[in-house]
This record gives C-alpha cells, sequence and structure tokens, in this order.
C-alpha cells in the first residue's frame, strides 16, 4: 500500500514534467502554437462601416458580400499570414484584423480605397470600365464534351457595344480583368461577344467560379467604406506589451505557489502541481479551440489561476475543519472534498453565468477575456475533483497516520 | 494479508463521509480575533452607506470619466526618442486645427493624445506636424485607437445587456439553489461592490475604457462566488438548525467559519492583481486597480452585507417565511 502509493505519486510526477516538457515547443511555437492577439504582437483592426450611395438607397446583404470579397482579395495581396475578415450583415459592417503586420498604414490605406474594375490588355492599358458589367453569376456548362464550370457575364447596353468591339479585335488574344490595379483573371477571347452576353470558363469548381463572379460584380457596384474602428498596434509595442503581461503572470504564479506551501505545507504542494496540470490543460484547450490570446485574455488567464487556487483553498479549509473535529486524514480528506465540491459547484456556476453574459455580449476583446475565464472555471473544477483530489487520496495512503502539522494544523489542537 | 483485510474494512466505512459538525462555541474559541458580526449588522449598513453616498452622488453628478472606447474619439499612443513637452504637442494638435488632451509620461518620452475621431487624412497630417515639432518617435511603437460615435455606444449599451443579462440568470440560480430572499441578500451585495466600486473611479475621475467593463464584470463574478461560498454554508448548518436554536447565531458562525477562506482567498487573488498592477502596460493597471477596489469591497460585503441582508430580511418577513416551509 505504502510504496504502491509512492511509485503512483512519482510516476505522475514524472508524467506531468514530460508533459510540460513536451508541451511547451508546441504551444508556444509562434507560427503553429497558440496565435497572439494583434495587442500583443502588432497589427491592426479595422471596422468598415458600408454606407448607403448618394441616392440614398441601403445597403443590401450582397453589397456586404461583394465588399466582403474585394477586402479579401486585397488582404491576400498583402501577404498577411492568417487574416480574420468577418462580415456582419446585421450592422452592415466588415471586420478586419490583421496581426503581425509590416506596415499598417498602408494596410489601412490599400483596404480602404475603392475598388474599381477594368478589363485592360496585354500593355496594361484600360479597354472599358466595369461600370459597365451589369452582371456575373457562376454557371455549369454541359454543352461541350465535358463539365465546364463558368461565369456568366451580362453588359449594360453601352458596354455590349463596346465588349462586343474588343472582343472581335482582340480575337485570340487575353483581355486582363483588373480589380483595382491587381489582375484577377486574363481570359483569351475564343469569340467575338456581341450579344452583351458571354462566359469565362475554366474554373475547377462551381465554388471557384461563384468567387470569381462575386469579384467580378463587386467592381462593378463598389460600395463605399468609412472607418468605425481602428485598433492599431506597432509590432515593438505589441511586444512590449507581451513581455509585460508575461512578467507580470510569472510574479503572480510564483507568489500564489509560494503562499499555498506556506499556508498548507504537504496540501499545498499538491494544490501547485495541481495548478501546473490546470494551466497545461487550459493551454491546450484554448489551443484546441484556436482562440487568439490576446491582453484580456492574459488578464482571464490570471483570474483563472485564482479561481483555481480558490477552490483549493475551500476544500483545504474544509480538510482543516475535519481534521480539527478529530477525523482521521483520510476520512478528512474524503469529507473534505465530497461537501467543498458542493460549495465550488455553486459558487462557480454563479461566476460561469457572469463569463457567459461577458462572452454573449460583450465586444471582441471582452470576448477574450469570458473565453479564457470560462476554460479556467471548467478546467478548475475538473483538475479539483479529480487529480488534487486523487494525489491527496494516495499522499494519505502512504501513512494514515502522518504528523496533522503537514496539513497546517496546529498539533496543539 | 491480513493487514490489508483491516484497511480495507476502514475504507469501507468511510466512503461515504459525513461532514463533520462544529458547535457555535467551538467556531467562537477557534477564532482569536471573534467579534458577534451578525449583532452589530446595523453597523456594516451605515459604513457601507458612509461610502456608497459619496458614490453615487459622485456618479450621478459628475459621472464617469469616459474615454474614447465609450465616447467615440482618436487615441494616439506616441514614443519619442527624446524628450517632448506638452505644448509641442499642442502646438501641433493647433495646427491642425484640432483640440484634445495630450498625456505625456515615461519621464516625457511618451504622449497620450486624445481627440475626436480622425479621418485617415488629418491623422496623417497630425502625424506630420508632430513629427515636424516634437521630433521623431517610434513608429514600431505607435499604438493608435479610433472608435467611431457609433460603435462606443454599442459598448455601452453592450456592457450594460451583459450586467442585466448576468444579474438575472445569478438570480435565477441563486434563488433555486437557496432561497429568494439569498438571492436578493446576493444582488443587493453586488449592487454594493459595483456602485462603490464606479464610485470611486468617478470620484478621482479615473478614465476608464472597454477594459474597466470587464473589469466591472469580473468583480461581479467574483463577488457573488464570494457570497455563494457563504450561503452555502448556512443552508448547510440551516439544515441542522433546531427550533429552538437562534437563526441569527447560525449566521454568525457560519460566517467565522468561512472567514479563513474568505480572507486567503482574497489575499491570492490581490496578490496577482497587484502584479498586474505593478508590473502591466498602462491598459491593464486600470483594469486592475478596477478588480482590486472590487475585490476589497466585494470579500467585505459578503461576510458583512449579503448574509446580513438575508438574516434582516428573515426576521422582517418572518411569517411569510415559516408559513411557506410549513407548507412544504
Amino acid at each position: 500500500m505504502k510504496r504502491g502509493n509512492i511509485i503512483k505519486l512519482a510516476l505522475t510526477v514524472i508524467l506531468v514534467t514530460v508533459a510540460v516538457f513536451f508541451s511547451i515547443q508546441p504551444l508556444t511555437n509562434p507560427d503553429t502554437g497558440i496565435p497572439l492577439g494583434l495587442d500583443l504582437r502588432g497589427g491592426v483592426h479595422l471596422v468598415l462601416q458600408a454606407e448607403p450611395d448618394k441616392d440614398g438607397n441601403p445597403v443590401t446583404e450582397e453589397d456586404i458580400d461583394k465588399a466582403k470579397a474585394i477586402i479579401d482579395q486585397r488582404v491576400n495581396s498583402l501577404g498577411v499570414a492568417e487574416p480574420y475578415i468577418q462580415a456582419d450583415y446585421d450592422k452592415k459592417r466588415i471586420i478586419v484584423e490583421l496581426a503581425g503586420i509590416e506596415d499598417p498604414d498602408q494596410a489601412v490605406n490599400i483596404l480602404r480605397t475603392t475598388a474599381k474594375l477594368t478589363f485592360r490588355d496585354a500593355e496594361g492599358n484600360i479597354l472599358l470600365d466595369g461600370t459597365e458589367l451589369k452582371d456575373a453569376k457562376a454557371g455549369v456548362d454541359t454543352s461541350g464534351t465535358r463539365t465546364d464550370y463558368v461565369v456568366h457575364i451580362t453588359f449594360t447596353p453601352e458596354g455590349t457595344k463596346e465588349f462586343g468591339q474588343i472582343t472581335t479585335e482582340y480575337l485570340g488574344k487575353q483581355i486582363g480583368i483588373y480589380l483595382d490595379e491587381e489582375r484577377i483573371q486574363n481570359p483569351v477571347v475564343n469569340t467575338p461577344i456581341l450579344t452583351g452576353e458571354g462566359q469565362i470558363q475554366g474554373y475547377s469548381s462551381l465554388e471557384e467560379a461563384a468567387q470569381y463572379a462575386i469579384l467580378l460584380r463587386s467592381g462593378a457596384l463598389p460600395v463605399s467604406m468609412s472607418i468605425a474602428e481602428k485598433r492599431q498596434v506597432g509590432a515593438q509595442l505589441g511586444a512590449d506589451s507581451l513581455s509585460k503581461s508575461l512578467d507580470a503572470l510569472l510574479y503572480a504564479a510564483v507568489l500564489i505557489l509560494l503562499f499555498m506551501v506556506i499556508v498548507y505545507r504537504l496540501p499545498g504542494m499538491v494544490a501547485d502541481f495541481s495548478l501546473v496540470l490546470f494551466s497545461l490543460i487550459v493551454l491546450w484547450l484554448l489551443y484546441a479551440i484556436g482562440t487568439v490570446l490576446t491582453l484580456p485574455g492574459i488578464a482571464g488567464l490570471v483570474l483563472s489561476v485564482g479561481m483555481a487556487v480558490d477552490l483549493n483553498i475551500i476544500v483545504y479549509e474544509r480538510i482543516k475543519e475535519e481534521i480539527k473535529l478529530g477525523k482521521s486524514l483520510r476520512a478528512a480528506v474524503d469529507a473534505g472534498f465530497s461537501r467543498a465540491f458542493l460549495t465550488v459547484l455553486d459558487s462557480n456556476i454563479t461566476t460561469l453565468f457572469a463569463a457567459l453574459a461577458l462572452f454573449l455580449l460583450g465586444s471582441s476583446s471582452i470576448k477574450g477575456f469570458a473565453i479564457t475565464l470560462i476554460i479556467g472555471i471548467i478546467a478548475s473544477l475538473f483538475t479539483a475533483i479529480t487529480f488534487t483530489r486523487m494525489l491527496m487520496r494516495w499522499i494519505v495512503g502512504i501513512n494514515p497516520r502522518m504528523s496533522k502539522s503537514l496539513f497546517g494544523v496546529r498539533s496543539d489542537i | 494479508m491480513a493487514d490489508n483485510n483491516t484497511i480495507k474494512r476502514t475504507e469501507q466505512a468511510e466512503l461515504t463521509p459525513a461532514a463533520g459538525v462544529a458547535s457555535y462555541e467551538q467556531v467562537q474559541k477557534e477564532h482569536k480575533a471573534y467579534f458577534n458580526i451578525v449583532k452589530k449588522r446595523y453597523l456594516w449598513f451605515a459604513l457601507s452607506a458612509l461610502l456608497l453616498i459619496p458614490s453615487i452622488i459622485s456618479l450621478a453628478v459628475q459621472g464617469l470619466n469616459l474615454g474614447i472606447d465609450f465616447t467615440g474619439g482618436t487615441m494616439l499612443d506616441i514614443q519619442f526618442n527624446q524628450k517632448v513637452t506638452q505644448a509641442q504637442i499642442t502646438e501641433s494638435l493647433d495646427s491642425v486645427g484640432l483640440t484634445g488632451q495630450v498625456q505625456l509620461s515615461q519621464e516625457d518620452t511618451e504622449a497620450l493624445i486624445r481627440t475626436e475621431a480622425l479621418d485617415p487624412e488629418k491623422r496623417d497630417a497630425l502625424l506630420a506636424s508632430i513629427k515636424e515639432n516634437a521630433g521623431e518617435f517610434d513608429s514600431e511603437k505607435l499604438g493608435e485607437d479610433l472608435v467611431g460615435p457609433a460603435i462606443g455606444a454599442e459598448l455601452r449599451t453592450n456592457a450594460f445587456k451583459a450586467l442585466i443579462v448576468a444579474t438575472i440568470l445569478i438570480l435565477a440560480y441563486v434563488t433555486l439553489r437557496f432561497r429568494l430572499i439569498y438571492a436578493i441578500g446576493g444582488i443587493v451585495a453586488l449592487a454594493h461592490d459595483i456602485l462603490i466600486t464606479l464610485g470611486i473611479f468617478s470620484i478621482f475621475q479615473w478614465q476608464v475604457e472597454a477594459a474597466f467593463i470587464a473589469a466591472i464584470l469580473t468583480v461581479f463574478g467574483y463577488s457573488i462566488n464570494d457570497t455563494v461560498v457563504i450561503y452555502d454554508r448556512m443552508r448547510e448548518n440551516e439544515k441542522r438548525l433546531k427550533k429552538r436554536d437562534s437563526y441569527e447565531d447560525m449566521v454568525d458562525k457560519s460566517v467565522w467559519q468561512s472567514m479563513e477562506r474568505s480572507v486567503k482567498t482574497s489575499m491570492t487573488v490581490l496578490i496577482a492583481l497587484f502584479a498586474i498592477f505593478i508590473l502591466g502596460g498602462a491598459s491593464t493597471k486600470v483594469f486592475a486597480l478596477a478588480m482590486i477596489i472590487g475585490v476589497t469591497t466585494g470579500t467585505y460585503s459578503s461576510i458583512f452585507i449579503a448574509s446580513q441582508i438575508v438574516v434582516e430580511l428573515r426576521k422582517r418577513f418572518r411569517v411569510n417565511i415559516t408559513k411557506k416551509e410549513a407548507q412544504v
């Protein structure tokens, strides 16, 4: 019994140490680890508001789709590693987040300028303006020997005439389709298009065709976008914030770990050890659900460490009480955990409600805080009732008559 | 082999561990600083009123010093390569026709400028003027926040909504798990903590940004958590309450039984918060400060307010409760 428990404890310590050792690299790798938010590595967060046009026509969902397609296209041209672009149809907004970008000023300028679709010749001279393109739709052409994904294009009456002349002149040659200064398509003219209706062939899937159709349409109907919100953080400023908050996290952790050992002795060490596992679980969960770690997120982490410690304090105080009432160590540990579990369940669920409300209704930065807090609460409940409890049982199992002062109980009581 | 058997038998006997019961006298003797908290409850109510009244007056008269996150505007955080003066920055603002607040820090090498929401052209003009007037700055360390008035208003309504939703959820849960008077006591304690935290920020006119909302909502979560831990003890002790036993004594005992936990938990949380406050950046400082105030009042209110309100409510509406209980 004795030796068995010591071996189990030793194995657990080794296992967790190894887990920590092998977790550091995958979690902190700058490219594949937990992604850092732009407040920690620099970048820009933009909320672009679509404005109704001069005639006061309201912005439609389709307009937002088009605008998003243009912005997607432009962001890609900027070469940002993992851009976040999201359309908010209710509020007619597009949210763009570019973390780790070198020149945020330039990026903002590129994103803001109105997109313009043009048809150009091989030398880049403009042949036809995109405003003459009435519509572009993805479709399937089965007239040939094989299924072909195409984009049907339709021109305005004026455009029909001009495009007819152009396709006659450039028969067999390439016509570049440009969005602003970027060539997005370079089809060869197979036949002169005189009716104002043609098709571009050669897409590998319907999705691809649809994507290009949106891009083509977008040039024809640009929505003007204003900046509703902008958060710009210089790369060095982000790095400074990261190192400052890591320092804060480190000092907080060391002080709390020390506090627990001083106050609770042996169980304090168990709590500290459980906190290591708790941190591992939280970080891996954050990693698994793809959370971006931000400054408020780190604050949430610190708070959830506090909550996890509180859980141990509630349990240990209960154990101390039971010991003082004359229970054996083993009985005190069991009673302490099962009774304290009810307490922490109720208290943590109420906190969870607050965090949930934050998550559902908060702005994006507050969401980051809420998510780490929610994960932290769940992980701390889990570690305390499984892992910490198991370790404590093993420890009291080593020697049921071990000194109670190891549990922070004064021996005179 | 025989040894093993004995151990197993003990294990079986202790499989369903009953929580121990300490007497009121034992609990009193254990705490060197013991005093009757419940009997002095009007003193605690008065003490809280002393903090609440100036808080509420200040909130009503001068309100909070809302930052650009709430009001809309542009905030520029510029770190210069050399010392600058307030006048140089104000001059730059003037030259492009702007007014704003300028705050220097880091031995006058860092400037925090708050002004109206700037369009990109105006922003570039301002930065160019600053470069000319005050000298070169580090563009790698440039921080900029631009918040349109619509977004600022949304932030306020969303924060308010989150607070309402959280309150309703907590009220419902505590009523379900405990009783309505417990829920009322908890919510009063919550309002107490939040009003005092907001009040102190209002009295000193410390500027609040979006992070402040997160801090307030965390105080909200922490404070109710703290209160529920004591409630749980009251619920447990109430079950063992005999007819002749005094409810007040039971609450006093429960509060003292939870005392060590309350104090120790607050200490660990405060350790973490002070670490953030001292070492963290400017934006997290405000967050930590609000939390420090909130956690302190939260610990106070869960001991001296929430459970005392339960006592008071029970005393005033005793008839109703006993009737209800008789029915159950």
